[in-house]
């Protein structure tokens, strides 16, 4: 369809949870924006080919993730030192304490798998509906699902629990102390 | 091992997936706090002014490759 007023004013209204996930990826502001910018050019290039009524943001997003992709094969491992980066460019500082657990999370989010953090953050952050989550990462709903799970798991084996991944507490423990018997 | 044992006994009953409802709501809490922290800065002018330009009849978007950059692929694991 083409870009009108209202079509472009959609996609300006996406603009900030696009970058919102282009961070969430790529653990850089600069990267992100840059992502960003390449996310609304290809977008507006290829206007003609959105389907009108249908999920914008949804094709937006699609958009982002393939750029993202293709970008992170061609340069594999500066992702790697995001760490740290992303409290930078926030504009407000959070409470101490608050900034400390703040770097924790994202920290430990960095550490899952990109598939995984791609699905958690499109459903537990973006807000898609699961549908939606697998239609940008070109998976099956399920996968999307078990990718979500698997997701929140890992965190929370690295934030709060050790050990949550099986989450065999007392098995284990009944078992140990029921064995050494006294 | 009383330390284990009451800890053991503390723990809820976790769901299927093994994360307790808590632990579930404290993850979905902090993400949509990191994530909103950055959606509420909002459009950066440079995206208003991208997109206001390129809306300009005969405008052609022009999806620039970041060039220049040393592509270093010694195939080495």
């Amino acid at each position: 369809m083409p870009l009108t007023d209202s079509l472009r004013d959609d996609i300006l209204a996406a603009v900030p949870s696009l970058r919102a996930f282009a961070i969430s990826l790529s653990g850089n502001a600069d990267r992100a924006d840059d992502l960003v910018q390449e996310t609304l050019l290809r977008a507006l290039a290829n206007i003609d080919s959105f389907q009108p009524g249908s999920n914008l943001p949804a094709w937006l997003f699609t958009i982002l993730r393939n750029l993202f992709r293709s970008d992170y094969r061609k340069r594999r491992r500066e992702v790697e030192d995001a760490e740290g980066n992303y409290a930078k460019t926030l504009k407000t500082q959070p409470s101490q304490n608050a900034h400390l657990e703040f770097e924790e999370f994202r920290t430990a989010l960095d550490k899952l798998p990109q598939d995984q953090r791609e699905a958690l953050i499109l459903v537990g952050a973006s807000g898609f509906s699961y549908e939606d989550a697998a239609s940008i990462c070109g998976c099956a709903v399920g996968t999307i699902k078990s990718r979500v799970n698997r997701a929140r798991s890992k965190l929370a084996a690295l934030l709060y629990v050790d050990g949550a991944e099986d989450f065999g507490p007392d098995e284990t423990i009944r078992a140990v102390i029921g064995g050494s018997g006294g | 091992m009383k330390d284990l044992k009451s800890q053991a006994s503390k723990s809820t009953t976790p769901g299927k997936g093994g994360l307790t409802p808590e632990i579930q709501s404290r993850i979905g809490h902090q993400l949509r706090a990191m994530y909103d922290d950055v959606v509420r800065q909002g459009v950066p002018d440079r995206f208003a002014e991208l997109i206001k330009k390129l809306d300009a009849p005969g405008a052609t978007p022009q999806v620039e490759n970041g060039g220049g950059s040393n592509d270093n692929n010694n195939g080495r694991d």
